[in-house]
């Protein structure tokens, strides 16, 4: 066979798509969203491992300071870098005061012109923040005027939230706690010490692409068939006129190819406006510029040879099992029974990939990408696989019923192969997402139930800077707008006199306070307990005893810094007092110390640490604590303690999952309407038949919902089980305990059901419309 | 028109347009219980409009239809439905059995559709397909079988249900002439024996020769030959 | 129909008496017209003379004249002659249908009323045809069937006609 003959009928296949009347178009056209639909999700994906490495490259480049790093003196090219990170509701602002100390100071990327002290440049996204309503307190908290924009050089995402504000003697400032440094360039010189990914959050990404993708490729196999009936027949007119099967196959190619090429244009287009769209979206948290999502030109170049391929190879193994006779489609009358063991294989294929890995997340080996993905897709397949067989097993067995139930029985059994394949896609998506939602369930299980921090004690807590006027700073919190109530515990370690080896925490605090580290059988201020019943503090036990001396530095020091050494008396009236957890979940021992039983010169070594309890009915009291803080010191930034939003994490990712699900589905319910609209009106003449010898217009309605939700039901039956299954191997995977996760497996097929639901409704009208008389008479 | 004495199903000025063009323009009709009745004229001339009205499946524009002295134009879409369930049998020129089901079942589906059970309704449809000599195809489906034969089971269909008026749409339309007249001598005589009545549309007259009297269809009006002589 | 022909066609089988000729005769093709016995005798006599057929022997007794025919070489030649020669298709090219209804037209009568009565005319013809068809053995379903035919082409004549009645009033009447 010529190439020259090839090409010819392809050629001749791709005019009777373009130039075949408004039908031709027609069927061109969807073909072409369909597969344009696919292209842009498939272009997109390829895109966004591109976009992540850009994210990654951009904030190496504007990387200041890292721990360990050497200081270097001050100069005429060097700059005071101190982070002011701060929090706005869930999202994190990324902070930092600048300070030139000499013409050459570096600029960081992005940045024009060094911000004068008091005033500050913005990213683009905080500017317009900063500008509504919503940013109220934010406004507030970051008080500079703002003096220009961040390009885009200096940010990783269009969202992001990010700001420079200039500063004025932050050589200080370096010397506190603050973290910060003095630099003379950004960027990070250390280029190959990028952190390898968490395994298990590649096996999470690895298994999201392959479960996102999937279902576009299936989706992209039943859209080139879109039309299909119609097109058969076109076929035998030209066999009838003289073309060989061969021929008409190729001809039916070309068909295809022409209008998944046009899909590939569409989906081009379709991608590059999502890519404008993606600007202004964000996906957890995480934002890109257009610019980076540029598929590698690799992939690219493969999505455009696969689908037109892929089009072409659908179409001839589609039309393999139709006979095209020049006088009508002849279906080969009675495929031989399916068989089940090689469709068994697939799955059980899968498992035998997966298998080896179980249990090597937690240990930080790597998961076999190839495996992880070969695994995965094999399952998913499976399921394409094993549908098409599971539909004609039952349907075959499927008993009588009403006239409805009859009607749409039959039509199974002729055709159930076709009946499978337009619900293998929704079958593929619904697994896949039950075994992602399994996976992210678990996963965040662990990771929430690793926070000891007992959140309904306190939400936040704040370190009070040393030497700072801890009664004063407590006195702004406590009237911090959403506080309820403040636990304030100072620290301090006092040593023997002998070595620094043996020393006693102190907690001084008054008495409402130490009663959330302790049970206190009573306490007045002056009282001092020591703290039993901790496991960590053994050493605490024999130097809480009445009388012996405690030092504020061991011996040596303090006679090298020439101070005079700061001691402390045990009292005599030391009471036992039983420890308990404080809100960090830490069962502290030594000694409790309310403010009046403490020397004054001991109170200067404390550290202090306030436990905010927040009133969370006040709406943005996280933010209110964050402005006061940022009041009292921009440096500081007190610590949102996390159980809740990281549950509020997994809730979104499961919103955006399903979201994305709901999406795909909502894809191949398109398609199944457009094919059940098809079948339909080739109907037209039997159903005003059945019309007008009295068949109620109820049992036809009936009878086309049985049709879909038959094989929909046992489609998302078999995807319930491959989901879960899939859902427990990657879990063992991870090492994690396996728990089905209920409401996503049944939120993910009701979601199947209802497409069902509404392709029907949505069949409903037309199918009124073919039921009426008109369609008896005779052409 | 005075209504013949013993009519079974009487049209009255029946006018019906879709659209611009106007179908019928005051057609008459009457049937009695047991005759068969032939509708002839040219093609587009109202023939199978008037066929639709007479049966209730289209609702003329204006104009009375009674059936055993009911109005059919007054009633509801679900009781003239229920009345050709019931009382009617249909059989059309192509395209009227369900392609997934078996000859049988095809058969079966008007009794079933009454509420018959399926064991009970495959029984009787049994019986009419032995009487129109096509019982041999019971396990067959349409796609299986001759056209004779298909329209064959269609006349068995129509018969299932023991209306009293059936109608036949060119019925051997699609059929050679020995074929159409074996299948016009099963359903006349099936009738007959029945006491059924049959509107039978249809441009052939050798189809025509098996009916009882004629009405002619002219440009949407209606001429009965029996009485013009 | 040439009853010479025919019967010299029956002799073929065997020799037979004139009796019995015109019995297998009426049973076979004489469904609407038996033959008169005269009929049979002077078609006998006229072949007798032209050397188609030869009395085979005279039964004594009975009727008048019992002789028995049989067919000669030149009969036999003659029959084959006959059958192979195609009868010529008959024109019909002068109908009164035609003439009643250019008729009706130039005088302003309503040519479509006389179509529909020839129709019902024809359709009660056909219908009569019809019954005997369905009562008769398979010869009568031929016959019958050759009769429908023809029947059946007059009316398609006049459908035609009734189809074209507006054109053939343009015609006549100018």
């Amino acid at each position: 066979m010529s190439v020259r003959q090839w090409s010819r009928d392809l050629a001749m296949g791709a005019r009777f798509a373009l130039a075949g009347g408004r039908e031709g178009w027609t069927r061109s056209l969807l073909t072409a969203v369909g597969v344009g639909l696919g292209v842009a999700l498939l272009l997109l994906t390829t895109a966004i491992p591109n976009a992540l490495a850009e994210r990654d490259r951009r904030e190496e480049a504007r990387s200041d300071h890292t721990f360990g790093q050497q200081e270097i003196p001050k100069a005429d090219d060097t700059l005071i870098v101190v982070d002011a990170d701060t929090t706005f509701r869930d999202t994190d602002v990324r902070g930092r005061l600048l300070e030139a100390e000499g013409p050459r100071a570096p600029l960081p990327p992005g940045v024009a012109e060094f911000p004068a002290a008091g005033e500050m440049v913005v990213s683009p996204a905080l500017k317009e923040l900063l500008a509504s309503d919503e940013g109220t307190l934010l406004r507030e908290r970051l008080d500079y005027r703002v003096s220009g924009t961040i390009g885009e050089q200096g940010l990783v995402g269009s969202q992001e939230l990010a700001y420079f504000a200039g500063g004025k003697g932050l050589a200080k400032v370096l010397e506190g706690p603050a973290s910060g440094a003095r630099i003379d360039h950004f960027g990070n010189d250390d280029l190959g010490s990028s952190d390898p990914w968490d395994p298990v959050l590649l096996l999470l990404v690895l298994v999201v692409f392959v479960v996102l993708l999937m279902p576009v490729a299936v989706f992209i196999a039943a859209a080139v068939r879109f039309g299909g009936e119609r097109r058969d027949r076109r076929l035998a007119a030209l066999r009838l006129v003289g073309s060989d099967s061969r021929m008409t196959r190729r001809i039916a190619a070309g068909e295809a190819l022409a209008g998944s090429v046009l899909g590939l244009v569409l989906g081009t287009g379709f991608f590059l406006l999502g890519r404008e769209l993606a600007a202004s979206a964000q996906v957890f948290h995480v934002s890109v510029f257009p610019s980076y999502l540029n598929p590698s030109p690799v992939l690219a170049v493969l999505v455009a040879l696969a689908v037109p391929a892929a089009a072409v190879l659908v179409t001839i193994l589609a039309l393999r099992g139709v006979v095209i006779e020049p006088l009508g489609v002849v279906r080969t009358a009675k495929p031989s029974r399916r068989r089940l063991w090689w469709r068994l294989l697939l799955p059980l294929g899968g498992i035998a990939l997966l298998y080896p890995m179980i249990g090597q997340g937690d240990d930080g080996g790597n998961f076999n990408q190839y495996l992880v993905v070969g695994g995965v897709m094999l399952l998913l397949v499976g399921v394409t696989a094993l549908l098409p067989w599971v539909v004609e097993t039952v349907v075959a067995r499927l008993g009588s019923g009403g006239v409805a139930w009859q009607l749409a029985v039959r039509r199974l059994q002729l055709s159930s192969g076709a009946a499978a394949r337009m619900v293998n896609g929704i079958a593929v998506a619904v697994a896949g997402a039950i075994a992602l939602q399994m996976l992210f369930a678990g996963v965040d299980g662990t990771y929430t139930k690793a926070s000891q921090y007992d959140v309904s004690r306190a939400q936040m807590s704040v370190d009070v800077p040393d030497g700072a006027n801890a009664s004063a700073i407590i006195g702004k919190y406590r009237d911090t707008e959403g506080v309820r109530k403040i636990t304030a515990l100072s620290d301090a370690y006092l040593h023997d006199r002998r070595s620094e080896d043996s020393y006693a925490q102190i907690t001084v605090a008054d008495c409402a306070s130490l009663r959330e580290v302790a049970t206190l059988p009573s306490c007045r201020d002056g009282d001092v307990f020591a703290a039993k019943g901790s496991e960590y503090d053994s050493e605490g036990d024999h130097l809480a005893r009445p009388g012996t001396v405690l030092w504020a530095e061991p011996e040596d020091d303090a006679a090298h810094s020439g101070d005079r050494p700061v001691s402390w008396t045990v009292p005599q009236d030391i009471r036992p007092a039983q420890s308990r957890e404080d809100p960090t979940g830490y069962e502290r021992g030594g000694i409790l110390v309310t403010p009046g039983a403490l020397p004054e010169k001991l109170a200067a070594v404390t550290s202090a640490r306030l436990f905010l309890s927040l009133d969370l009915s006040v709406p943005d009291a996280y933010d209110h604590v964050r402005n006061t803080a940022a009041r009292l010191d921009p440096a500081v930034q007190p610590m949102t303690w996390s159980s809740i939003d990281s549950n509020d994490r997994y809730a979104a990712i499961r919103t955006g999952l399903s979201v994305g699900s709901a999406c795909v589905l909502a894809l191949i319910g398109a398609s199944l309407l457009v094919s059940q609209l098809e079948q339909l009106r080739e109907r037209r003449k039997l159903l005003s038949a059945l019309v007008a010898f009295g068949t109620r217009r109820r049992t036809l309605g009936l009878s086309v919902l049985w049709q879909t939700a038959i094989p929909i039901g046992l489609g998302l039956l078999l995807a319930a089980a491959v989901g879960v299954a899939l859902g427990a191997v990657l879990l063992r995977m991870t090492d994690t305990s396996v728990r089905v996760d209920w409401p996503s497996v049944l939120s993910m097929t009701g979601i199947g059901a209802g497409v069902v639901l509404v392709v029907t409704l949505l069949s409903l009208p037309p199918l009124l419309k073919l039921m009426r008389p008109e369609g008896l008479r005779t052409e | 028109m005075t209504i013949p004495a013993g009519s079974l199903l009487v049209a009255q000025d029946l006018r019906k347009a879709y659209g611009p063009t106007t179908a019928l323009d005051g057609a008459e009709f009457s049937i009695h219980p047991g005759e068969v009745v032939a509708v002839m004229g040219p093609s587009g001339s109202g023939k199978s409009t008037l066929l639709h009205c007479l049966a209730g499946i289209v609702m003329p524009d204006s104009g009375s239809i009674t059936y055993a002295g009911r109005e059919v134009t007054a009633m509801s879409d679900a009781e003239r439905s229920a009345l050709r369930r019931s009382e009617f049998g249909f059989v059309f020129q192509f395209g009227q059995l369900v392609p997934e089901l078996t000859c049988v079942e095809n058969v079966a589906l008007p009794l079933r559709l009454n509420g018959s059970s399926r064991k009970e309704a495959e029984r009787t449809a049994l019986a009419w397909m032995e009487r129109l000599e096509v019982d041999d195809l019971r396990k067959k489906r349409p796609g299986e079988v001759s056209g004779g034969q298909g329209q064959r089971v269609a006349v068995a269909r129509s018969l299932v249900t023991n209306p009293r008026v059936v109608f036949a749409d060119e019925p051997t339309g699609a059929l050679d002439s020995f074929n159409g007249e074996r299948v016009m001598e099963l359903l006349t005589d099936a009738a007959r024996s029945a006491n059924a009545a049959v509107v039978l549309v249809t441009h052939e007259a050798r189809v025509a020769a098996y009916s009882d009297r004629e009405i002619v269809v002219r440009d949407g009006r209606s001429r009965d030959m029996e009485r013009v002589i | 129909m040439s009853i010479g022909h025919t019967l010299l066609g029956l002799l073929e089988s065997g020799p037979r008496h004139g009796y019995d000729l015109k019995r297998a005769f009426d049973e076979k093709f004489g469904h609407d017209r038996p033959l008169h016995y005269g009929q049979v005798y002077s078609t006998m006599s006229r072949l007798l003379k032209n050397g188609l057929v030869e009395v085979d022997g005279i039964e004594a007794g009975g009727g008048p004249e019992r002789k028995r025919y049989a067919i000669t070489e030149a009969g036999i030649t003659d029959v084959a002659r006959w059958l192979a020669t195609p009868e010529k298709p008959e024109p019909y090219l002068q109908s009164t249908l035609y003439t009643k209804v250019v008729l009706a037209l130039l005088t302003h009568r309503d040519a479509g009323d006389i179509l529909d009565t020839q129709r019902s005319e024809h359709l009660r013809s056909m219908r009569i045809l019809t019954d005997r068809k369905r009562k008769g053995d398979l010869a009568d379903q031929l016959i019958c069937d050759h009769a429908l035919f023809h029947l059946e082409a007059d009316l398609r004549w006049l459908e035609l006609t009734a189809a074209r009645l507006d054109k053939l009033r343009e015609a006549v009447t100018r």
